[in-house]
C-alpha cells in the first residue's frame, strides 16, 4: 500500500518534468526533424529525401556562417571563463560571507532585465553620437566621433556581457564547496601560487568550469538578438539565417534543416571540447562528490 | 467588513455577468501604428459588443504566422496587395471577401480594382485596399543633395553614411537603377536570377560604402535623426514622421520610379468574426477615422481624397517629395510568384555574408 503510494507519489512528481522534456523539447525536435527530411518539388508536393542536407552542404554561404557562429561562440565562451573565473573565486572564496550574497546579487542584477533592453543598453552607449563616443570626443581624447557599434568586437562584447553569469553561478557554486585547508596544504607543501591554482583549485572547480561552458557555450550559439541587433553589415549570425529561412523565404524545410544542423554541430563542438580537454561528463558535470 | 467582502463579491459578480455581453472579440493581425488606442476606443464606443485586441506584424511574419495555424488565430489580416496571392495559392490561408458588406464606393476606384485584380483567384476577391505609400529614397538636404536615385546609397561620396534595409525592397530598386524592370522579369526565373546576379554584385560591392543595414522604422529614425546616416533607402510614412522633426530630411521618389505598396484588408481562413472585421473596415475607411488612421501611420488612405486628409505635417512633406510627374511614375509592386522569394532570399544571404569594409 505505502509502496503504491510511493510510487504514485514518484509518478506525479515526475509527470510535470516528462511532459515537459516530451511535449516541449522531443516532439518539436522529432517535427523538425519530418519537416528537414521533406523535399518540395512543386505547390503543396513533398517528397522524402536529403535534398535539403545536400543544398547545405553545397551552399558556402551557410557553412561559412554556421563556423563562423561556432568561432566566435567558442571565443565567448573562453573569454567568459577567463573573465568569470576570477569573480566567481573572489565571491567563493575571498570575499567575507556577508558581502557574498551581496555581490552574486549583483551579478544577477543585469538578468532582471530582458535582452532587448541590454541590447539597446549598449546600442546607446556604443553609437557614434552616443554616450562613449560624445564623452570622448568632449574630453578631448578624439578629435571625431567613432562608431564603436556594428562590428564583430561589439558582438562579442554584448554576448559575453549576457552570458557571463551563466558562467559564474556553476563556478561560485563549485568552489563555495572547497576546504580551504586543501590550498593551505598546497601552500605548506611548497606550492608555488601557480602550482596551487593549476593542481588544486582548476581541478577541483572542473564541474563548474565544465557546466558553466557547455551553458554558455549553446546560448551564445543559440542567441538571436545581441548579434543581429549589434551586428553590422557583416556580421551574420546563423540563427538570422534559421529566421529567413523560415519567416522572409517561406522555406520551412530549409531552416528546419539548419535547427538540425545547429543542434548536431554544437553538440559536437561541445563532444570535441571535452575530448580534447580530457574531461567527460562523467567525471565532472554528474560527478558524486 | 463583513458587508464590504459581501459588497466585493456582489460587485465582482456583477462584472462577471457583464462579460458576456461583449462577446465577440476582433483579433486584428495588422502593422505597428495601424491600429491606435484612439481609433480602437471610437471603435468599441459604437459597437460595445465588439473587443478589439491587435498583433503587429510584418508581411512575412503575417504569413508565417497563419501559415503555421492554417489560417486561424485571426480574423482581419493586413497584408500588401502583392503577397496575397502566392499565399492563398500555395497555403490557403485566407477566405473570399464578401464585397455586399464592405462600403467600396469609398474607395478609391482604380486602387480597389488594382488590388482586386492582384488578388482574385477562381474569380473570387480576397482584398480591399486600406493604406498606400511608397518606398524610396531618404536624403538629409544639410549634408547630402543631388540625390535622384537607388544608385546614390552607393555612392563614394556618402561614404560610411548611407543605410539600406536588407529585404526584397532594395533588390527590385536596385534592378530598376541598373535598367531593368524586375516586374516584367518575374515569370521568366532564369531572367530574374540573371537580374539578381547583377544586383547581389552591386550590393557587395556597395558594402564598403554603407554603415549598417537598418531593420525597422524606429531604427531608421535613429540614424537619420542623430546624423549619422544622410542618404537611406526608406518607406515614405517614415520619412514624413521625421520631416516633422527636422524639416532638412526629405523623401525623394526615385527617378526609377518609387514603388508603391498597398496594404490590404484580407481576412483568415480561420477567422470566426467576419461581421466585426467588415465593420472595422467600413469604420476605418471614414473620414474623420482615416485622419486619426493617417496620423499615425503616415500613410495615405485608399479614398480619393487621402493626401487632403493627411495632417497638416505629413501633408507638406508630401508635396516636397511629390509632384505630378512622380505619382505617375509610382511602380506598384507586382504579385510574387511563387518561389521568387527564395531565390531573393540567396541573393540577399550573399550579400550580407560577403566581407566588405
Amino acid at each position: 500500500m505505502s509502496r503504491d503510494a510511493g510510487r504514485l507519489s514518484l509518478i506525479l512528481l515526475f509527470a510535470p518534468f516528462a511532459l515537459w522534456i516530451g511535449l516541449l523539447i522531443i516532439l518539436p525536435q522529432i517535427g523538425i526533424g519530418y519537416i528537414s527530411l521533406r523535399e518540395k518539388v512543386g505547390i503543396n508536393e513533398y517528397e522524402f529525401g536529403f535534398k535539403n542536407y545536400a543544398d547545405f552542404a553545397q551552399a558556402a554561404v551557410y557553412r561559412n556562417t554556421l563556423f563562423r557562429t561556432a568561432w566566435i561562440s567558442i571565443l565567448v565562451t573562453m573569454l567568459a571563463l577567463v573573465l568569470g573565473f576570477p569573480i566567481s573565486y573572489y565571491i567563493a572564496k575571498i570575499a567575507r560571507e556577508r558581502s557574498r550574497a551581496a555581490l552574486f546579487l549583483m551579478c544577477l542584477i543585469p538578468l532582471w532585465v530582458s535582452d532587448l533592453v541590454r541590447a539597446y543598453g549598449w546600442i546607446v552607449l556604443l553609437r557614434e553620437t552616443g554616450v562613449v563616443s560624445t564623452a570622448l570626443v568632449s574630453m578631448g581624447v578624439i578629435n571625431e566621433p567613432i562608431e564603436m557599434l556594428y562590428n564583430d568586437v561589439t558582438v562579442i562584447i554584448g554576448l559575453v556581457y549576457t552570458v557571463i553569469l551563466f558562467m559564474i553561478v556553476p563556478l561560485v557554486s563549485t568552489m563555495q564547496g572547497m576546504d580551504d585547508s586543501l590550498l593551505e596544504a598546497g601552500f605548506n607543501l611548497g606550492g608555488s601560487r601557480l602550482t596551487v591554482f593549476r593542481r588544486i583549485v582548476v581541478p577541483y572547480a572542473m564541474p563548474g568550469i565544465v557546466a558553466g561552458c557547455i551553458i554558455v557555450f549553446m546560448i551564445t550559439a543559440g542567441s538571436y538578438l545581441t548579434p543581429v541587433l549589434l551586428g553590422g553589415k557583416n556580421s551574420s549570425w546563423f540563427t538570422e539565417q534559421i529566421y529567413n529561412q523560415f519567416i522572409t523565404r517561406y522555406n520551412w524545410e530549409a531552416g528546419a534543416t539548419f535547427g538540425v544542423l545547429l543542434l548536431l554541430f554544437t553538440s559536437l563542438v561541445v563532444w570535441l571540447g571535452l575530448r580534447l580537454t580530457g574531461q567527460s561528463l562523467a567525471t565532472t558535470v554528474a560527478k558524486d562528490t | 467588513m463583513k458587508p464590504m467582502i459581501r459588497g466585493l463579491l456582489a460587485g465582482t459578480a456583477l462584472s462577471m455577468a457583464a462579460a458576456p455581453l461583449s462577446a465577440e472579440t476582433l483579433r486584428l493581425l495588422t502593422w505597428g501604428s495601424y491600429a491606435p488606442d484612439e481609433v480602437i476606443e471610437k471603435f468599441e464606443a459604437e459597437y460595445p459588443d465588439i473587443d478589439v485586441e491587435v498583433t503587429f506584424s510584418n508581411n512575412e511574419e503575417m504569413i508565417a504566422k497563419l501559415r503555421a495555424t492554417g489560417g486561424t488565430g485571426f480574423d482581419l489580416a493586413q497584408p500588401s496587395h502583392d503577397r496575397v496571392n502566392a499565399a492563398q495559392q500555395e497555403y490557403n490561408i485566407y477566405k473570399p471577401l464578401d464585397m455586399s458588406k464592405i462600403d467600396t464606393d469609398v474607395m478609391t476606384p482604380n486602387l480597389l480594382e488594382g488590388v482586386a485584380a492582384n488578388t482574385t483567384i477562381d474569380g473570387e476577391v480576397y482584398s480591399v485596399p486600406h493604406q498606400w505609400g511608397t518606398s524610396g529614397i531618404m536624403v538629409n538636404q544639410a549634408e547630402a543633395s543631388g540625390v535622384t536615385g537607388w544608385g546614390d546609397l552607393c555612392n563614394e561620396e556618402y561614404q560610411g553614411r548611407t543605410s539600406m534595409r536588407l529585404r526584397r525592397t532594395i533588390l527590385l530598386g536596385m534592378g530598376f537603377a541598373m535598367g531593368y524592370d524586375p516586374f516584367a522579369l518575374y515569370d521568366d526565373k532564369e531572367a530574374y536570377q540573371e537580374m539578381l546576379n547583377e544586383v547581389t554584385q552591386k550590393l557587395i560591392d556597395c558594402k564598403s560604402v554603407i554603415k549598417t543595414y537598418w531593420t525597422g522604422g524606429d531604427d531608421l529614425s535613429a540614424l537619420m535623426l542623430s546624423g549619422e546616416v544622410v542618404v537611406s533607402e526608406t518607406w515614405d510614412s517614415t520619412a514624413f514622421k521625421i520631416y516633422a522633426e527636422n524639416p532638412d530630411i526629405v523623401f525623394v521618389p526615385p527617378e526609377t520610379g518609387a514603388l508603391a505598396w498597398i496594404d490590404t484588408f484580407t481576412i483568415p481562413r480561420g477567422g470566426e468574426a467576419d461581421d466585426a472585421a467588415y465593420k472595422w473596415i467600413n469604420f476605418v475607411m471614414r473620414p474623420e477615422i482615416v485622419k486619426l488612421m493617417s496620423a499615425s501611420t503616415g500613410a495615405i488612405a485608399a479614398v480619393p481624397n487621402g493626401i487632403e486628409l493627411l495632417p497638416d505635417d505629413k501633408r507638406a512633406a508630401v508635396e516636397v517629395a511629390f509632384d505630378q510627374s512622380d505619382l505617375d511614375n509610382l511602380k506598384f509592386f507586382a504579385n510574387i510568384p511563387p518561389g521568387l522569394e527564395d531565390m531573393e532570399g540567396m541573393a540577399l544571404e550573399q550579400i550580407k555574408a560577403a566581407s566588405g569594409n
